[in-house]
């Protein structure tokens, strides 16, 4: 059987007075850190303190991050066309024969211009994944396009050693997201002007999206109007409106 | 342990729930046929959990680590003091815990028996209620980082039915933490101050004489 100890009554008052004492000293000490996270200065519309905590995670996953994790594929048969789920950046009229994609560099300078051809001039590559929403819904959808890694090939010698991070936005510039190199240069990480074999309709994001299944949906941007190669994080829409700069998967 | 677990589930949930709000879709039935949808509206709304997503995702992955570390070292510290015997079932736990439902529904008049600290029913609930916190956390990991930890996401049968068991596990542990403190409750007083201060309070026999009730004081049986 199992040990017991006895203890006279008086030693237990005086142990039930102690508890109480340390109970309630701990449970004051648990309120005030709570009432201390809440009431934080914001960054970009969290608690600081719960932003250092996604910063935390951040230098965690991105540490544990391999190239060769690749996100499960599925057959085609399985994939369908996403739900859609906001029209950020897309609101305004697009002329898809006149569109082109601005390329700029650490400083703002312009690097190039390319029309969607100079980007179906790279190796193609289909990839059929599960789409993962940050509100929670998946859905198996296939995206045809270049991988980023080559496009990027095209700016090598033009780019410093340090890019750490990649900046998109749309044309009028409402919608824009920063994603770290690692995931840029990540195999599944597209270019995509394809889905399901036809071209990405216009609410999908044509003529030409970011598309990986290693970040959430908000982060693969739609009807991309601007790449910027960056030394350190950029600006993030939802980023910036309390939710995870990382947003890895 | 156990107490700095009860606020930290209580944030978990509390933040899961602000997450699960922006994708409510889980509802209980069998095929087509659903018997209730989880969560009306008005619950979200009394408890202040819709429109909160980015807070919800904010507290529940830097609280996940909180709960991790200390269901850790609730581990270690059961295993390391060899309280864990005390706790865990044998092949007898099942029969028992019939016996004890039995008798704490008012169907069975005598009172099973208890094996050490805990009776048959209790052993059962509590190591598994520490294997769903072991699942919470696991399929929680699958859910967070689903490329990375790919085999953890593959052993649960992937990321929609990983997020399944995730919400399951907490549907679980709400009804455990209903039931737990009802009887709580129903043990009385005592049994409460003794799951503070680890002793609980026994009237035992009118003492003889005061030399007996002092010489055990400081005894330790086996």
């Amino acid at each position: 059987m199992s040990e017991k100890s006895e203890i006279s009554v008086e030693a237990y008052r005086q142990r039930s007075r102690r508890s109480l004492l340390t109970g309630g000293a701990a449970a004051l000490a648990g309120l005030f850190g709570w009432r201390w996270v809440q009431t934080q200065p914001e960054t970009n519309n969290i608690p600081g303190v719960l932003r250092s905590g996604h910063e935390f995670n951040e230098s965690v996953w991105s540490k544990l991050f391999r190239e060769d994790h690749q996100a499960r594929t599925f057959d085609r048969d399985a994939a369908s066309i996403l739900r859609l789920n906001g029209r950020l950046g897309l609101r305004s009229e697009i002329d898809l024969d006149n569109w082109q994609l601005t390329v700029k560099g650490p400083d703002g300078a312009e690097l190039g211009r390319h029309v969607l051809d100079d980007i179906k001039r790279l190796p193609y590559h289909e990839m059929t994944i599960e789409h993962k929403c940050i509100e929670g819904w998946a859905q198996i959808t296939n995206w045809g396009g270049a991988r980023f890694s080559d496009f990027m090939a095209l700016y090598e010698n033009q780019l410093p050693d340090n890019i750490s991070d990649v900046y998109l936005e749309t044309p009028d510039g409402r919608y824009y997201v920063s994603v770290d190199i690692q995931t840029m240069r990540h195999k599944q990480t597209l270019l995509a002007y394809d889905n399901l074999g036809e071209p990405i309709d216009e609410l999908h994001g044509a003529p030409l999206r970011l598309a990986t299944p290693l970040k959430y949906g908000i982060k693969q941007l739609k009807r991309i109007g601007e790449i910027q190669f960056l030394t350190e994080p950029g600006g993030d829409y939802w980023g910036e409106r309390g939710y995870d700069w990382y947003a890895g998967l | 342990m156990h107490w700095i677990n009860f606020p930290l589930i209580v944030i978990m949930v509390w933040s899961g729930l602000r997450i699960y709000w922006a994708e409510d879709v889980y509802a209980f039935g069998i095929l087509d046929w659903e018997w209730f949808k989880f969560f009306p509206e008005s619950f979200y709304e009394s408890l202040d959990l819709n429109r909160r997503l980015a807070r919800g995702l904010a507290f529940h992955f830097n609280f996940a680590w909180l709960f991790t570390i200390n269901g850790l070292a609730f581990v270690i510290y059961t295993w390391r003091t060899g309280e864990w015997r005390e706790l865990a079932p044998n092949r007898r736990s099942l029969r028992g815990s019939l016996d004890v439902l039995l008798h704490d529904l008012r169907i069975r008049k005598e009172e099973p028996p208890k094996r050490g600290r805990y009776n048959e029913a209790q052993r059962l609930t509590y190591s598994l209620v520490i294997l769903l916190g072991a699942l919470a956390i696991l399929s929680g990991f699958a859910i967070f980082k689903p490329t990375q930890v790919f085999p953890l996401t593959w052993i649960l049968g992937g990321y929609t039915s990983a997020r399944i068991i995730h919400f399951t596990v907490t549907i679980a542990f709400m009804l455990f933490f209903v039931v737990h403190v009802l009887q709580v409750a129903r043990a009385g007083w005592r049994n409460f101050t003794s799951m503070v201060t680890g002793y609980e309070l026994v009237d035992i026999e009118p003492p003889e004489s005061a030399e007996t009730t002092a010489s055990t004081e400081e005894t330790a049986d086996v």
